[in-house]
C-alpha cells in the first residue's frame, strides 16, 4: 500500500512565499490569542494556587459546587467537569489546614457527607510557580538550542538555523492553539511542548540527510532543485511517520484520561504542524540561509 | 558487526528474557514458593499519581534558625561580658541576626575582641561607632559559618522529618534536600494527609518555663509586660466544655529545659479520667536539671510549652528526681500519639513552610492506571494494524519486535527501580508511535531500493545501512529534547521523561537490530526472491 506514489514532482522551494505567508498568520494569530486572552492561562504549576479534584456519587451541579465554596469564602472557585460527577475546583486561595476542613464542611453540607470524595489535592505556593516559570522557559530555549548545535554539527551551521526556525514555528503556534482554546498551560503542556521540539525536528532531519545524500551525488545541482527533489523523495515517510504518532496520540487524547488530556491535544497539534514545517519551512529556509551566507562570506573576503 | 544470525540471536533472546526476569514480579501477582527466591521481589515502582500519595516541597525558614541562635548568644554573651567585668548597656538581638550593644568604657572594645576570640568565635564586629566615652557596637555572625550552620539546619530538619516519617510507619518515604533550602517528602500511599502534614510540619520546640507569679497578668495584659517575662496562650483547661479558648499566662522568658534533654516519650492512658497524655523521660543530664529546677522552685509553677503554646502549668508539688513527667492537655488518642512522635524524633531546628503540596487518592491513581493501560493497548492495536496493512509481512515483522520493545522498555524500568507515573504511561504510548518510526524509514527505503531495481538482499542491506544514521540523528535529537526534560522536571514530568528516553533507545535496537535478524533469516536461509514490504 502507498499513499504517496513514488515520483511525485511538487515544487515546495517555489511555495515558500505562500508557506511564509501561511506560517506568519498562524504565528500572528497565536500571538493575538495570547495577547487578547491576556496572557496564558497559566494552571497552578505557575502561578499558584489550589486544585481539588471531587467526585460525586450522584450528579452534583456546578451551580451547587459554585455556591459551597462562595459560602466558605472562596468566591474565585472555577468548576470544571471532567467525566462522570467528578469536577476539579480552582482557586486561587493556598491550601491550608483550615481551608481543607471548610471545603470537606461545606461539600458535606451541600451534598450530604459521604456523597463525595476528596480524590486529588494539588496546592503550588507562588514561590514555586515562578521558579518553575523561569525553569520552563530555560528548558526550552536551551533545548532549542542544543538541537541548533547538534543539527550544525551533524549537518551545515544553516541547516541548524532553518531547523530552529522550523522549531520556533512549531512551538509559538502550538502555545497559539492552545491559547485559542483557553487551555490551561501546565507542567505537562511543556513537557508536550519540549517533546514536539524534539519530535518534529526528526522528519525535519529525514530531508536534511536527503538533501545531504543527494548533493554527493551531483555537486552541479542548483541547490534549489536538490532540496525540492529531497522533500519529494522523502514525502511518504515524512507523512508516515507522523501518521503512527498520530494514531497513538489520538488513542491518548480520548482515552488517557483528563490529565493526559491536554497533553495529547498539545502534541497532536505540534505533530501536524511539525511535520508541515519539515517540508514547507525548514529546508527552504536552509535555502535562504545558502544565498545569505554566501554573499557575505564574499564581501569579507 | 555481527555477521552470525545464532550470535544475533542469541543476543536478542538475552535481552528478552533478562528484561522478563525484571519484570515478571510485576506480571504475576505471586511467584510460588521454590522460585520467588530466584526472582527479584520489586514490582514497578509507581508514581504517587498512580499510586495515591503525597507530595511536599517544604521551605525551611533556615533564617529563623539562626535568629534564635543568636538570641541565645546574646544571653551567653551577657554573663560573659559580666564575668569579665565589661561594662555594658543593652546587649539585644538586633533585625538580621545580630546583636547590638553599648558598652560604656573606652578601654571596653579591645576586652570584648578578646572575649569574642576566646568564646564566641563565630561572631565578629560589624560595626562601631563612638558614643559617651564609650562605643556602640553591633556583631553579626561570620558570613561562613552562618552558611555553614543553615546547612547544617537543613541537614538536621531532614534528619527529624525522616525520624517522625519513620516512626510514624510510612513504607518507602522519600525525604531529599533539594535546592538551597528545601526538602522534597513523598509518603506514598499516605491514608490521613492531614495528619501526616502536621506531624511533619511541627516545629515541636517543648520548653519547660517558669510562671512569673511576682508580677500581675492583667498589668502585662494591659501592656506593661515586666522585664524578663512573655505573655504565652494556652488551651484553657476546661474539663465541661469541650470549648478550647485561649488561657493567657505570663511566663518567666528564660528557659529553663527543652525537649532536646528529652530520652524519650510515649503514650499513657491516665487512670482517673481515661484519657491519653504523653509521659516524657528525661536522659541523666536532662534528669538532674529538672531535678534541680524542681527543688528550687517548689510551690511555683512550672509551664510546658511547645511551640509557643502553654499546654499545662502544674504546681511543683515537691522535687522530682528519676526525670520523669507528663504532658497533659485534652488530647485525643491519635494527637498524643504524634506529639509522643514528634517529641521522640526532636524538634525541627527552624520552623518549615509547606511551599507545595500535591496529594492523590487511590482510587483516582487507580482509574489513571486503567486508563493507562487502555490508551496503551489501543495505541498499540492501531499502530500494528496499520503496520500491517500498509506494509504486510514486512510490517508484522515491525509489529512483533514492538512487542519485544515494549517488554525491554518496562523490564528496564523494573530493573532500575524507576517510577512509572502517568505521564510515564503517556510515554509508553508515544514511545510505540515512534518506535515503528525506524522501521518505515527503513522500508521506505528498501522500496525505493528495489524500485531502482536491487534484488532483495542488496535492498535490504542498502535500506538498513542507508537509513541508520538518518535514524540515529533523529532519535539523538528527540533524547535531547527529553534531557531537558528530565532536568527541568518535576514528579510525573520527570517520569515521562524517563519511559521516553528509554523506549527510544529500545527502539534503535529492537527497530533496527531485531527486525534485521527476521529479514535475513528469510533471506539467507529461503532465498526469497520477493520481499511482502
Amino acid at each position: 500500500m502507498e499513499f504517496i506514489k513514488p515520483g511525485t514532482h511538487f515544487d515546495f522551494v517555489g511555495k515558500i512565499k505562500i508557506a511564509v505567508g501561511i506560517s506568519a498568520v498562524l504565528i500572528i494569530v497565536s500571538i493575538l490569542s495570547v495577547v487578547l486572552h491576556g496572557g496564558l492561562n497559566f494552571g497552578i504549576d505557575f502561578a499558584g494556587g489550589t486544585v481539588i479534584q471531587i467526585k460525586f456519587s450522584k450528579a452534583a451541579p456546578a451551580d451547587a459546587i459554585r455556591k459551597a465554596f462562595a459560602g466558605i469564602s472562596v468566591e474565585d472557585a472555577i468548576i470544571q467537569e471532567i467525566g462522570e460527577n467528578e469536577v476539579i475546583v480552582r482557586t486561587n486561595q493556598s491550601m491550608t489546614k483550615e481551608l481543607q476542613a471548610k471545603v470537606e464542611g461545606a461539600m458535606a453540607g451541600q451534598f450530604g457527607a459521604g456523597q463525595f470524595e476528596i480524590r486529588r489535592i494539588e496546592f503550588v505556593g507562588p514561590k514555586v510557580g515562578k521558579d518553575l516559570t523561569n525553569k520552563a522557559i530555560l528548558a526550552i530555549i536551551f533545548s532549542w538550542i542544543g538541537m541548533l548545535i547538534y543539527i550544525a554539527w551533524r549537518f551545515e551551521f544553516r541547516y541548524g538555523l532553518g531547523a530552529i526556525v522550523a522549531l520556533i514555528h512549531d512551538t509559538i503556534i502550538t502555545i497559539g492553539a492552545l491559547s485559542l482554546l483557553n487551555k490551561e498551560f501546565t507542567l505537562t503542556i511543556v513537557a508536550a511542548l519540549l517533546t514536539i521540539i524534539g519530535y518534529s525536528i526528526n522528519d525535519t532531519i529525514v530531508v536534511f540527510d536527503r538533501i545531504r545524500e543527494n548533493r554527493k551525488k551531483d555537486l552541479k545541482r542548483n541547490l534549489g532543485d536538490i532540496i525540492n527533489a529531497s522533500i519529494n523523495e522523502t514525502l511518504s515517510r515524512t507523512i508516515l511517520t507522523s501518521f503512527t504518532v498520530f494514531l497513538v496520540l489520538l488513542a491518548l487524547f480520548f482515552l488517557g484520561g483528563p490529565v493526559i488530556h491536554d497533553f495529547a491535544f498539545a502534541l497532536l497539534v505540534g505533530v501536524v504542524i511539525g511535520t508541515y514545517s519539515s517540508i514547507f519551512i525548514a529546508s527552504p529556509i536552509v535555502l535562504a540561509f545558502e544565498n545569505v551566507h554566501i554573499s557575505k562570506g564574499k564581501r569579507k573576503k | 558487526m555481527f555477521k552470525s544470525l545464532k550470535v544475533r540471536l542469541a543476543i536478542t533472546a538475552v535481552v528478552f528474557l533478562v528484561a522478563l526476569y525484571f519484570l515478571l514480579p510485576t506480571l504475576v501477582t505471586q511467584i510460588p514458593s521454590p522460585w520467588n527466591t530466584y526472582f527479584p521481589k520489586d514490582k514497578i515502582h509507581l508514581g504517587l499519581d498512580l499510586q495515591g500519595g503525597m507530595h511536599l516541597i517544604l521551605e525551611v525558614d533556615a533564617d529563623k534558625a539562626l535568629e534564635s541562635m543568636m538570641q541565645r548568644t546574646a544571653n551567653d554573651l551577657k554573663e560573659s561580658l559580666m564575668e569579665g567585668k565589661i561594662r555594658f548597656r543593652n546587649v539585644e538581638k538586633a533585625p538580621g541576626a545580630t546583636i547590638s550593644m553599648e558598652l560604656t568604657d573606652a578601654g571596653g572594645k579591645p576586652a570584648l575582641e578578646k572575649i569574642l576570640n576566646e568564646q564566641f568565635s563565630d561572631l565578629e564586629i560589624a560595626s562601631s561607632s563612638p558614643r559617651d566615652g564609650g562605643q556602640i557596637i553591633n556583631l553579626k555572625i561570620k558570613d561562613k559559618r552562618a552558611a555553614e550552620l543553615k546547612k547544617l539546619t537543613i541537614e538536621h530538619s531532614v534528619e527529624t522529618i525522616r525520624n517522625r516519617v519513620d516512626q510514624f510507619g510510612v513504607a518507602e518515604p522519600e525525604i531529599v534536600p533539594e535546592g538551597e533550602n528545601r526538602i522534597m517528602v513523598q509518603l506514598p500511599g499516605i491514608k490521613d494527609p492531614e495528619r501526616a502534614k502536621n506531624l511533619i510540619g511541627k516545629t515541636a520546640l517543648l520548653e519547660f518555663k517558669l510562671v512569673d507569679e511576682e508580677n500581675s497578668l492583667d498589668e502585662a495584659l494591659r501592656g506593661n509586660v515586666p522585664e524578663g517575662s512573655i505573655i504565652a496562650y494556652g488551651a484553657r483547661e476546661d474539663k465541661a466544655g469541650s470549648q478550647r479558648g485561649q488561657a493567657p499566662y505570663l511566663l518567666k522568658n528564660k528557659t529553663l529545659l527543652t525537649g532536646a534533654s528529652l530520652e524519650t516519650a510515649k503514650v499513657q492512658i491516665s487512670d482517673r479520667f481515661g484519657e491519653p497524655h504523653v509521659s516524657i523521660k528525661f536522659n541523666s543530664q536532662g534528669a538532674a536539671d529538672f531535678d534541680r529546677i524542681t527543688n528550687e522552685n517548689v510551690r511555683k509553677r512550672l509551664a510546658i510549652v511547645l511551640d509557643g503554646v502553654v499546654h499545662s502549668a502544674p504546681v511543683i508539688q515537691e522535687r522530682i528526681s528519676g526525670g520523669q513527667a507528663q504532658i497533659t492537655g485534652n488530647f485525643t488518642m491519635e494527637e498524643a500519639r504524634d506529639l509522643a512522635i514528634v517529641l521522640r524524633a526532636g524538634a525541627l531546628p527552624a520552623p518549615v513552610n509547606i511551599l507545595e503540596e500535591r496529594t492523590v487518592g487511590p482510587s483516582l491513581g487507580s482509574d489513571s492506571i486503567r486508563q493507562g493501560i487502555m490508551a496503551t493497548l489501543i495505541g498499540f492495536v492501531l499502530v500494528v494494524i496499520f503496520m500491517f496493512i500498509y506494509y504486510r509481512l514486512s510490517g508484522l515483522v515491525a509489529d512483533s519486535v514492538l512487542i519485544l520493545n515494549v517488554v525491554v522498555l518496562l523490564g528496564i524500568l523494573a530493573g532500575f527501580k524507576a517510577t512509572l507515573t502517568l505521564p510515564g504511561i503517556a510515554g509508553i504510548v508515544l514511545v510505540i508511535g515512534m518506535a515503528v518510526d525506524a522501521n518505515v524509514l527503513i522500508f521506505e527505503r528498501i522500496r525505493e531500493e528495489m524500485r531502482l531495481g536491487k534484488p532483495p538482499r542488496a535492498a535490504i542491506d542498502a535500506g538498513y545501512s542507508k537509513a541508520f544514521l538518518t535514524i540515529l540523528d533523529s532519535n539523538v535529537t528527540t533524547l535531547i529534547a527529553a534531557l531537558f526534560l528530565f532536568a527541568f522536571g518535576t514528579g510525573p514530568v520527570k517520569g515521562f521523561a524517563v519511559t521516553l528516553s528509554i523506549g527510544i533507545v529500545v527502539s534503535m535496537f529492537t527497530a533496527i537490530f531485531v527486525t534485521r535478524i527476521i529479514f535475513d533469516y528469510f533471506v539467507w536461509n529461503r532465498n526469497i526472491q520477493k520481499i511482502s514490504i
